[in-house]
C-alpha cells in the first residue's frame, strides 16, 4: 500500500478492471510496482489543460517521449441534453441541441429539425431554406477558424489564434445581426427559421464577405509554407481510408484520405444540388492535409455564402415559416420601440380583434405542436463530419426521445488510433487535428 | 411529397403508400395535468390518447427497399432474423431478433449488393409500456457505395438485457455502445471493454431510462419557488 | 498568512491596502477554466477585439499555481466538480473565482442529473455574470466589477472585521423566495 493514505487526492480505488492509482507527484516506487511496466510512465493529462481541446482527458502511457498506450476519457462536460429534450416542447428542443457542438450551433440544430421535419412530412418555404445554407456555410467558416485558432494556440502559434478570432468577429457579427445572438442562437425551428433577415443584411453580408475574401489567404500565407508547421503536422495522426471509415470518420478527417464523402452532394438537402461549389480533398491523410482540407473548405463556404446572398436579395417579403398555421411559430418577431416583443400588427390582432387568435397563440407557444407518431434520422454536414439525429416521436408535444450522433463523439475514437506510436506532442497536434468539441462530444 | 435525402430519385410516395403500412396502437394515455378518472370537474380526466405507432408494412415496399429486404433474407441462415419491416417517412427499418444480429450485420456489410460499411449511429431507446420488448436498440447504416441508408432496431426484454456487440464489424460502435450501457444498462455481449464513459464511473442506475427521475432540483425565485421540469403540469 | 498579520493598523494601513489593491488588480492573471460554450466567449475575451490583455490579463494561466482568477466558463458536471475542487484547491491566495454564464452561476437551463446546480455549490465565488453565454463586454464589465472588489479589499484585521460584517449582513437578509409583492 501506498503511504499517501492520508491524502484525500491520492488513494487507491478499485475498480472492475484492477486497482485505480491516483498520483499527485509522489515517489514513483511508493506506488504499487507492479502497475507500472518497466520504464513506462502513465501520465494523466487531465481534463483541465490548455491544449487538449476542452475537457477531455487522455491517459497515456510512455516510455520515454514515445506514447504506447494512449486511452480518451470524456463525460466531463456531460449534460444530459438529450434526457432534458424529453421534457421541453419540438421548439424548446433546438434550444437544447444547439449547445451541443457550441463551436458550430447550426449544424445541431439542422440535424435536429431536419428530422423533425421528416417527421412531421413538412417542407419549409424556399427562402428559410436559402438563409439556413447561407448561415450553415458562414458557420462552417467561423467553426474552421475556431478550430485553426485553437489548434495553432496549441502547437504555439499564437498569432494564428488572434487572426482567427478576429476574423470570427466578422462573421459573428453578421451572426448576431440576424439571429440576435453570436452563439447558441436556436434560430432554426421546425417549419423555417424564426426571423426574417432584417433591413440592411444583405449589404452588411456583401461587405464581410469582401472583407473575409481579403483575410483568408493570411492564413494561407502564414501556415502553408512555415517549415515549422509543417514539421509539426506532417506525417502526425495518419489515418487510411479503410481506418476512417471502421472507425466511423466523416468529415475533413475522411476527405483529407482522398474520398470525396459531403452530405452536401451526396444527399442533398435544402437546395444544396442547385450551388455551384466543389468537395474539398487531398490525398494526405494526416494533420498537414487536414489543415489544408479546412482552408480550401473556408473557400468553397465563401463561394457558397455568395450565391445564397444573390438568392435571398430576390426574395424580399417572402415567408420564412411553413404556410400551416399548427406548426408555424405564431409571429414575426420585430423590436418595437420599447426594445422589446412582438410584432405590433399580430399583438394587435389578438388582443384586440380574434379571441380565437389569442387562444391559438397561446397554445401554440405553450403546449406546442403535436408531431406524429414514428422515428425518423436527420443527417446534416456539420464542419466536423456527419451529425445525426434520430427522433423518435409517440404523437405528442414533446420529443420521446432525441439521440444525435455527434461528429467529435465518433470522431474521437481515433485518438488511440492516431497516437500510439507517436510522441507526446504529436497526441496534441493529432487530436487538434480531429477538431472536437466536447460539448458534442459528452451532449 | 420530396424526394428521399439518399441518392435514390423516387419519391417519397412511392416508397411510402399509405395502404400497405398497418398502424400499431401501442399505449393508451389517459388524463392530463395529473387529473384521472372522470370525478375530476376541469374536463381533462377525462382525456384519452391512443398512442399509435407505424406498425408492420406488407409488400411491396417501393423504391430500392424491396431488393434491399430480400437480399437480406437470402443471406446465410437469416431466414427469419427480420421480425417486422417498417417503411416510413422515407425509412426502412428492419426489426432485427438479437439472436442473428451479429450475422445480419456481417451480410450486410460483405455482400456487395447490400454493402452498408458504415454504421452511423447506435441509439438507445426505453419504451417502458412494451413488456418484452422494453429497449430498442437502433443502429442507422449507411451504404456509401450505394449512397442508400437503413435502419436496424433490436429489441430485448428489461430483464435480460442482452445484445451481441457489432464492434467486431463496425469498429466505431464501441464508443456507442458504451454509451447505450451508460444510459439504459444493455449489456453488449463481446464488446471490448463495456464501461461507463459519459457519468461517473461509479455512478449508480442508468440515466436516460425513462424510469430515472431528470434529477432537478426547484429553483427560487422571488416570491415563489419552480419545481423542476418533470415534476411540473404536463400534457399527456 | 505571513506578511498580512504583521501588517500596522491605521492610516499606514490603508495606503498599504490601496496600493495591494491596485497591485492585485491590475495584474489578475485568469487560470484556462474554459468548459463549454462559455469558454468561446471567455477565448474571445482574449482575442484581438475585446483585449484582455489591456487589463494584464492576456496571459491565461494553465498552472493553478500561478493564477490568481478562475473564470468557470460553462456548465460544471458533476464528473467535473471534483476537478473543479482540485483546481481551486491548487491555487495560491489571494485567489478570486469568477462564475460566467449562467450554467456556472446556478445551472443555467440544464436543471437535471448532470450539471451542478451553480458552482457555489463546489468553490466560493466572488462574482456572478449572467449570460448564455455572456457577450464579451459582460466579461468585461463583471472583471472590472471584480478589479473594483479588489481595489477595496481590506488587509489584515480590517478584512477580518470586512468579513464580519458581510456575513451579519447576508444573516439578515431577507430570502429569495420570502420577496414577495415587487410586482406592485
Amino acid at each position: 500500500m501506498t503511504s499517501t493514505v492520508n491524502d484525500p487526492y491520492a488513494g487507491t480505488t478499485h475498480s472492475t478492471d484492477g486497482p485505480v492509482f491516483t498520483v499527485t507527484g509522489q515517489d514513483w516506487d511508493t506506488i504499487d510496482a507492479s502497475a507500472v511496466e518497466g520504464d513506462h510512465l502513465v501520465i494523466n493529462m487531465g481534463p483541465q489543460h490548455p491544449s487538449t481541446h476542452g475537457v477531455l482527458r487522455l491517459v497515456l502511457e510512455i516510455d520515454g517521449e514515445t506514447v504506447r498506450d494512449a486511452r480518451a476519457g470524456i463525460g466531463y462536460l456531460h449534460t444530459g441534453i438529450e434526457k432534458n429534450m424529453e421534457f421541453r416542447t419540438w421548439t424548446q428542443g433546438v434550444t437544447f441541441c444547439t449547445r451541443m457542438d457550441y463551436v458550430a450551433p447550426f449544424s445541431n440544430e439542422a440535424a435536429y429539425v431536419m428530422a423533425v421535419e421528416r417527421l412531421l412530412d413538412i417542407e419549409v418555404p424556399e427562402k428559410a431554406q436559402a438563409m439556413r445554407v447561407l448561415l450553415l456555410e458562414l458557420n462552417r467558416i467561423s467553426s474552421h477558424l475556431v478550430c485553426l485558432a485553437t489548434g495553432g494556440m496549441e502547437i504555439g502559434a499564437l498569432t494564428v489564434m488572434t487572426c482567427g478570432f478576429r476574423d470570427r468577429e466578422l462573421i459573428l457579427d453578421l451572426f448576431e445581426m440576424i439571429t440576435g445572438l453570436r452563439m447558441n442562437h436556436a434560430f432554426f425551428r421546425p417549419g423555417g427559421v424564426a426571423q426574417d433577415l432584417p433591413d440592411g443584411a444583405i449589404e452588411k453580408l456583401r461587405s464581410t464577405v469582401r472583407l473575409l475574401k481579403k483575410r483568408l489567404p493570411e492564413y494561407a500565407a502564414l501556415c502553408n509554407a512555415n517549415p515549422i508547421f509543417k514539421g509539426r503536422l506532417k506525417g502526425v495522426g495518419h489515418l487510411e481510408l479503410a481506418g476512417c471509415l471502421a472507425l466511423g470518420l466523416t468529415g475533413p478527417v475522411l476527405r483529407a484520405t482522398g474520398y470525396d464523402w459531403d452530405l452536401r452532394k451526396k444527399q442533398p438537402y435544402w437546395g444544396y444540388d442547385t450551388y455551384d461549389f466543389e468537395v474539398v480533398t487531398r490525398n494526405e491523410p494526416d494533420a498537414y492535409g487536414r489543415f489544408r482540407v479546412r482552408l480550401d473548405e473556408m473557400w468553397e463556404s465563401v463561394k457558397i455564402v455568395e450565391q445564397a446572398i444573390e438568392r435571398l436579395a430576390l426574395m424580399e417579403g417572402q415567408p420564412v415559416m411553413v404556410a400551416d398555421k399548427k406548426i408555424a411559430w405564431p409571429a414575426q418577431l420585430s423590436v418595437g420601440a420599447d426594445g422589446q416583443g412582438n410584432s405590433a400588427e399580430h399583438i394587435k390582432h389578438i388582443m384586440g380583434e380574434s379571441m380565437e387568435a389569442l387562444i391559438h397563440h397561446f397554445k401554440i407557444v405553450t403546449e406546442g405542436f403535436r408531431v406524429p407518431a414514428g422515428q425518423a434520422y436527420g443527417a446534416v454536414e456539420a464542419p466536423r463530419g456527419e451529425i445525426g439525429c434520430h427522433v423518435v416521436s409517440d404523437g405528442g408535444t414533446r420529443p420521446y426521445r432525441a439521440h444525435f450522433r455527434d461528429p467529435s463523439f465518433v470522431n474521437l475514437q481515433a485518438t488511440s488510433v492516431m497516437s500510439e506510436g507517436g510522441m507526446l506532442s504529436d497526441v496534441i497536434v493529432a487530436i487538434a487535428s480531429i477538431d472536437p468539441v466536447m460539448g458534442g462530444v459528452d451532449r | 411529397m420530396s424526394e428521399t435525402q439518399d441518392g435514390s430519385h423516387e419519391t417519397r410516395d412511392e416508397l411510402v403508400r399509405a395502404d400497405t403500412t398497418q398502424l400499431e396502437v401501442v399505449e393508451v394515455r389517459e388524463g392530463a395535468f395529473g387529473a384521472h378518472g372522470t370525478g375530476d370537474t376541469s374536463g381533462f380526466g377525462g382525456l384519452t390518447r391512443p398512442v399509435i405507432m407505424p406498425g408492420a408494412t406488407q409488400r411491396p415496399y417501393g423504391g430500392w427497399y424491396d431488393e434491399v429486404a430480400d437480399r437480406l433474407a437470402g443471406g446465410p441462415g437469416l431466414g427469419d432474423a427480420v421480425e417486422k419491416v417498417v417503411v416510413d417517412r422515407g425509412e426502412i427499418t428492419f426489426y432485427i431478433r438479437r439472436q442473428l444480429l451479429l450475422e445480419t450485420v456481417t451480410h450486410l456489410r460483405n455482400d456487395p449488393v447490400l454493402r452498408f460499411e458504415f454504421c452511423s449511429s447506435v441509439s438507445g431507446v426505453h419504451f417502458p409500456h412494451e413488456t418484452g420488448r422494453e429497449l430498442h436498440v437502433a443502429y442507422h447504416l449507411l451504404s456509401m457505395t450505394h449512397n442508400r441508408r437503413i435502419r436496424l432496431e433490436v429489441t430485448t426484454p428489461d430483464d435480460d438485457r442482452h445484445i451481441p456487440s457489432v464492434v467486431p464489424i463496425y469498429p466505431t460502435a464501441d464508443w456507442q455502445e458504451r454509451e447505450a450501457w451508460d444510459f439504459f444498462g444493455i449489456i453488449f455481449d463481446g464488446h471490448p471493454g463495456l464501461t461507463r464513459i459519459l457519468m461517473p464511473d461509479d455512478w449508480p442506475g442508468h440515466p436516460q431510462r425513462k424510469d430515472y427521475p431528470l434529477g432537478g432540483i426547484p429553483v427560487e425565485y422571488k416570491g415563489a419557488t419552480v419545481p423542476p421540469p418533470d415534476q411540473r403540469r404536463s400534457y399527456s | 498568512m505571513g506578511i498580512e498579520e504583521k501588517l500596522p493598523s491605521g492610516v499606514l494601513l490603508s495606503t498599504v491596502e490601496g496600493l495591494a489593491g491596485y497591485m492585485r488588480k491590475a495584474s489578475f492573471w485568469p487560470a484556462t477554466f474554459g468548459l463549454a460554450c462559455c469558454a468561446i466567449e471567455m477565448m474571445t475575451f482574449g482575442a484581438p477585439r475585446f483585449d484582455s490583455s489591456r487589463f494584464g490579463m492576456e496571459v491565461f494561466r494553465p498552472s493553478p499555481r500561478q493564477a490568481d482568477l478562475m473564470i468557470v466558463a460553462g456548465r460544471v458536471s458533476n464528473k467535473m466538480a471534483p476537478v473543479l475542487r482540485q483546481i481551486y484547491d491548487q491555487m495560491a491566495g489571494p485567489k478570486y473565482v469568477l462564475a460566467m454564464g449562467v450554467c456556472a452561476s446556478s445551472g443555467g437551463m440544464f436543471n437535471n442529473y448532470a450539471i451542478v446546480q451553480g458552482v457555489d455549490h463546489v468553490v466560493p465565488v466572488d462574482m456572478y455574470l449572467p449570460g448564455c453565454p455572456p457577450r464579451p463586454e459582460m466579461l468585461i464589465d463583471a472583471i472590472l466589477k471584480l478589479h473594483d472588489q479588489i481595489q477595496h479589499e481590506k488587509l489584515g484585521s480590517n478584512r477580518l472585521a470586512q468579513i464580519k460584517e458581510e456575513e451579519k449582513v447576508a444573516l439578515l437578509a431577507t430570502p429569495t423566495s420570502a420577496m414577495k409583492g415587487l410586482m406592485r
